[in-house]
């Protein structure tokens, strides 16, 4: 284990990061927004779902270092008089959720079905490639929003409201799968006609093994990139979708449920109410953005 | 050939490549001339810096390589420190270029007659008309049949072997003094490769074009060149008339790659070969880079690294040629 | 030529086929059109007529063919949520989704390919370093938030700009544009510059990485060793090669300026079919949604049609017919 630490700080990936100010600086945000997230409900000065707490006369308040504002609500409070700080730490957490669960609901999807054609080949290879094409077509928003809608449709309005995360990580997840089986079948395609895999093949060895233990190790790396940058798109499609309307339940607001909220205010001039959910979100996916970027590179020797 | 002033001169010539682990040396000190009109082979094994040496010399090596020392004269022309609008002038104008893969060095999108015409009008006071209808010419002259109907053709029209006509083609329609040619007949058919050869002496030897012949083909060198230069590890290992070079090599290594030929005359049972690999630039040995391989070392070629000295009927660098010292 | 384009029509058959059924099957399963159409109160013989007026009844190969059949004369039904035909919903739409699109895709041309030309070939000056961060941060911005920092700056605080609707309008036969009124002018700018500025970096990083790519492979290497200008390497040589693969992307990306116009005009209230796409979603309104959805597929396989033809126009390769090959 030691050893694999040791490895680790001394190979070109930590050489590349170390070199790379923006990397750093980026890995810093990210992780001050994780940490904000996860942690709310211990961090958060106080608790936006506490109805009771609530204090219609704090309504409003501008941001701490306005002459209105009040040292209580460093951002500001919102209509409810809830602390936008607060809010956005919670918020955060929900986006960070949804976003997650989505890119790994994603990546088995799409690493399963890709190994699946690149190794199967034929029809069923043409198959889950014919489907990929097709839903790339579609921007990834346009298919969550179908099948948020259809879901919408199906069920009837309670039981929709109470599942209603799911539904969003769902139709995230599902409008992201074919980016991953597109990398995992090339990869798969590459390693299986390499003579190391057709002679495990000979000797017998089962084909879910060698997929598993010879051509999945093979394709960690472009998975690992493709997943980091699709974090940030899939917090995105949160955000867009709880924008939209159609996202997470209200009880539940995200970052961009709180930025729909706010933007109603935007014209009364309360503008923080909208604005600073939106730079945390912004620091959120573009931190995302560039360690994925970083990795992209250090990852493709090709570029260096 | 020495009272005729050369038209291209390598002075010790230093080529680096700055990487995270320290510079890597390419190229090391390596010196050589070449007279008008004559044909200077280049040979070595892969990564000797053969190519390196055609690329420093056109001034195209790929960044982050750079020279760090020395100076290359065109004509009595100090070329290597221009800028890159005045080098540009000189390549296609004063030094041509042939790359090794004709199937790569053309431009898949536009035929073959405009990237002629494009070369020469760039480099010749001549218009669009005069241009084309040198470029038929030219075409011909190369050995494209039907040159007329085929200058309107694209790249993926022809063959290898054609493309490398027309490769040569363009290297030439300027009238340069000096070609580079870097592995010209290596990505082609074996059949192919001695025509294309002979194409290329015969239009030098016309134009009274010089050339510098980077090959690993011995073949090629023994029928075309005039004198040759073997390299080894980035550093000139001997240099001579290309007879002398071949029938009775001076440098132990040059020795060891002509014994490595296969004789025409008689059956062999096994051809001789080289024990070990070429050093990587990163860990070329002190002393001479050969000592670890040479069957004759001593202790001075492990500690000192030895120069272009006068070994009879070549230069070249080795101990056992140096009189001064005897050795011991 | 002729052949070429029928290959490629009848390529986007099973593209469209898949995309009908889809959508005939969020027609004909999801939620009950009987119940909804039909309300409160109704009889079990009403319900009948119903169901075999709409042909419920029939097998699904039959229902399928007929749904077909009447989406190819653009008929989607009624909408359940404003009773109206949904043909008439989606023209009444269109045009203002489409001069939306149009504008924002010329500004992302426009701009973003001249941009993406300069920073693959000056990777390092500063200027390039400015482009790719703002690239960056074009990327990981949202739309929407974009639209709302749009209207904040240049409506709220600054007033100079309208933030929703599409200004006074100039019918023109069915068709009704913005083009042509100062106020209509003026609506569009602040829209198109959000559903334009993420394609526009997109374009622009494609353009960079592909230029890039080209700047390293032989025929430019040897085209500058023929000591060809600089210009007729960059542009000429370099840029028309670089071309082929961004001539796909970008057609695939201003396919989906159309489908990404739902976010913006959402947040402009621009009357456009993205507005009333996301009302149905919202609303569960089934036949706008599914005529929708074939919409955009025809725009896409459109697009891709358009993108094979000028593909076939730049590069002589494809030219040729399959039998003979460069050998």
């Amino acid at each position: 284990m030691a050893a694999a630490v040791n490895r680790f700080f001394g190979s070109d990936l930590w050489w590349s990061f170390t070199r790379s100010p923006v990397t750093v600086a980026s890995a810093v945000v990210a992780l001050v927004c994780i940490l904000g997230a996860v942690l709310a409900p211990w961090i958060a000065p106080h608790n936006p779902f506490d109805l009771a707490s609530l204090n219609l006369s704090d309504a409003f308040k501008p941001p701490a270092w306005d002459e209105e504002g009040a040292a209580e609500y460093f951002l500001g409070t919102d209509d409810q008089g809830r602390d936008v700080l607060s809010a956005i730490m919670y918020g955060a957490r929900v986006s960070l959720l949804v976003g997650l669960s989505a890119t790994i609901f994603a990546t088995v999807l799409g690493v399963s079905l890709g190994l699946t054609a690149g190794y199967a080949g034929g029809h069923v290879d043409s198959v889950l490639m014919r489907i990929c094409d097709i839903q790339l077509t579609f921007p990834s928003i346009l298919v969550a929003l179908l099948v948020d809608g259809v879901v919408r449709a199906v069920l009837p309005r309670e039981v929709h409201d109470q599942i209603a995360l799911f539904v969003v990580i769902f139709a995230i997840g599902i409008s992201e799968w074919p980016k991953f089986a597109r990398t995992v079948r090339g990869s798969t395609l590459v390693e299986r006609n390499k003579e190391y895999v057709q002679a495990a093949r000979v000797i017998g060895v089962p084909s879910v093994r060698i997929m598993f233990s010879h051509v999945l190790p093979n394709v960690v790396g472009p998975v690992l990139v493709v997943a980091t940058l699709n974090l940030g798109l899939a917090i995105l499609s949160e955000a867009t979708l709880s924008f939209l309307g159609v996202g997470v339940p209200p009880t539940q607001p995200s970052l961009g449920t709180l930025i729909r909220i706010g933007n109603d205010f935007l014209f009364s001039g309360e503008w923080w109410i909208t604005i600073f959910p939106g730079v945390a979100l912004i620091a959120m996916v573009l931190s995302v953005n560039l360690l994925g970027d970083w990795l992209r590179d250090a990852l493709n020797p090709k570029l260096r | 050939m020495s009272n005729v002033a050369p038209l291209l001169q390598v002075k010790n010539l230093r080529v680096e490549f700055p990487t995270r682990r320290g510079t890597l040396v390419a190229l090391d000190d390596v010196s050589f001339d070449i007279s008008p009109g004559e044909v200077l082979g280049v040979v070595g094994e892969s990564g000797a810096g053969k190519s390196m040496t055609g690329a420093a010399i056109i001034g195209l090596l790929e960044p982050p390589g750079r020279i760090a020392k020395g100076e290359i004269l065109l004509g009595g022309r100090r070329i290597d420190n221009l800028r890159y609008e005045e080098m540009r002038r000189i390549r296609g104008k004063e030094i041509g270029a042939i790359f090794q893969d004709p199937l790569t060095t053309l431009n898949p999108l536009y035929t073959v007659g405009r990237q002629l015409a494009e070369t020469m009008t760039t480099h010749l006071p001549i218009g669009p008309g005069e241009a084309r209808k040198r470029a038929i010419e030219w075409l011909e002259m190369v050995g494209i049949p039907a040159a007329a109907q085929r200058i309107d053709s694209y790249p993926h029209e022809f063959s290898g072997g054609m493309r490398q006509r027309v490769v040569i083609a363009l290297a030439l329609c300027a009238e340069p003094k000096l070609i580079v040619a870097d592995e010209p007949t290596t990505a082609l058919d074996v059949s192919i490769q001695a025509q294309v050869i002979a194409l290329l002496k015969r239009l030098a030897r016309e134009k009274g074009t010089a050339m510098m012949l980077v090959t690993h083909d011995m073949g090629v060198i023994a029928e075309t060149a005039d004198r040759v230069a073997v390299m080894y590890a980035g550093r000139v290992a001997e240099i001579g008339p290309v007879r002398e070079v071949v029938k009775h090599a001076n440098h132990p290594y040059s020795a060891g790659l002509m014994a490595s030929i296969p004789p025409l005359d008689r059956r062999v049972e096994r051809l001789a070969q080289i024990d070990g690999a070429m050093p990587r630039l990163s860990a070329i040995p002190k002393g001479c880079a050969y000592n670890p391989r040479c069957p004759q070392v001593f202790d001075k070629c492990r500690t000192y690294r030895p120069d272009l000295i006068n070994a009879g009927t070549t230069q070249a660098a080795c101990w056992l040629y140096d009189t001064e010292a005897p050795r011991g | 030529m002729f052949a070429f384009i029928i290959s490629r029509i009848l390529q986007a058959v099973p593209v469209m086929l898949t995309v009908a059924l889809i959508s005939f099957a969020m027609f004909a399963y999801v939620g009950d059109p009987v119940a909804i159409m039909l309300g409160q109160d109704f009889t079990e013989a009403q319900r009948d007529q119903l169901v075999r007026d709409l042909g419920l009844d029939q097998p699904f190969w039959v229902q399928f063919a007929t749904f077909i059949g009447h989406a190819a004369q653009g008929e989607f039904g009624l909408s359940y949520r404003l009773s109206r035909p949904v043909a008439e919903l989606i023209a009444e739409r269109a045009p203002a989704t489409l001069e939306l699109a149009f504008t924002a895709a010329a500004l992302a041309l426009l701009i973003g390919v001249p941009m993406g030309v300069y920073t693959g070939l000056y990777r390092n000056s500063w200027l390039s370093r400015f482009f790719l961060t703002f690239s960056l941060v074009g990327v990981s911005l949202p739309t929407f938030l974009i639209g709302i920092l749009l209207i904040l700056v240049f409506a709220v605080w600054l007033g100079w700009l309208p933030s929703f609707g599409r200004g006074d309008t100039v019918k023109l036969g069915w068709w009704t544009t913005g083009f042509l009124t100062v106020s209509g002018l003026k609506a569009l700018v602040l829209p198109a510059i959000t559903l334009g500025l993420f394609q526009l970096t997109l374009i622009m990083r494609l353009v960079r990485a592909e230029m890039m790519e080209v700047l390293r492979t032989d025929y430019i290497k040897f085209a500058r060793a023929r000591g060809l200008p600089n210009r007729a390497v960059h542009f000429g040589h370099a840029l028309k090669n670089t071309l082929v693969p961004v001539i796909t992307i970008v057609g695939l990306q201003l396919g989906a300026i159309i489908a990404f116009a739902i976010v913006t005009e959402t947040v402009f209230q621009w009357p456009g079919m993205g507005l009333l796409f996301i009302q149905s979603v919202g609303a569960a309104d089934i036949p706008v949604m599914s005529a929708y959805l074939m919409l955009i597929a025809l725009v896409f396989v459109t697009i891709n049609l358009i993108v094979d033809l000028l593909y076939y126009a730049v590069d002589p390769r494809l030219r040729i017919g399959r039998g003979k090959g460069g050998h």
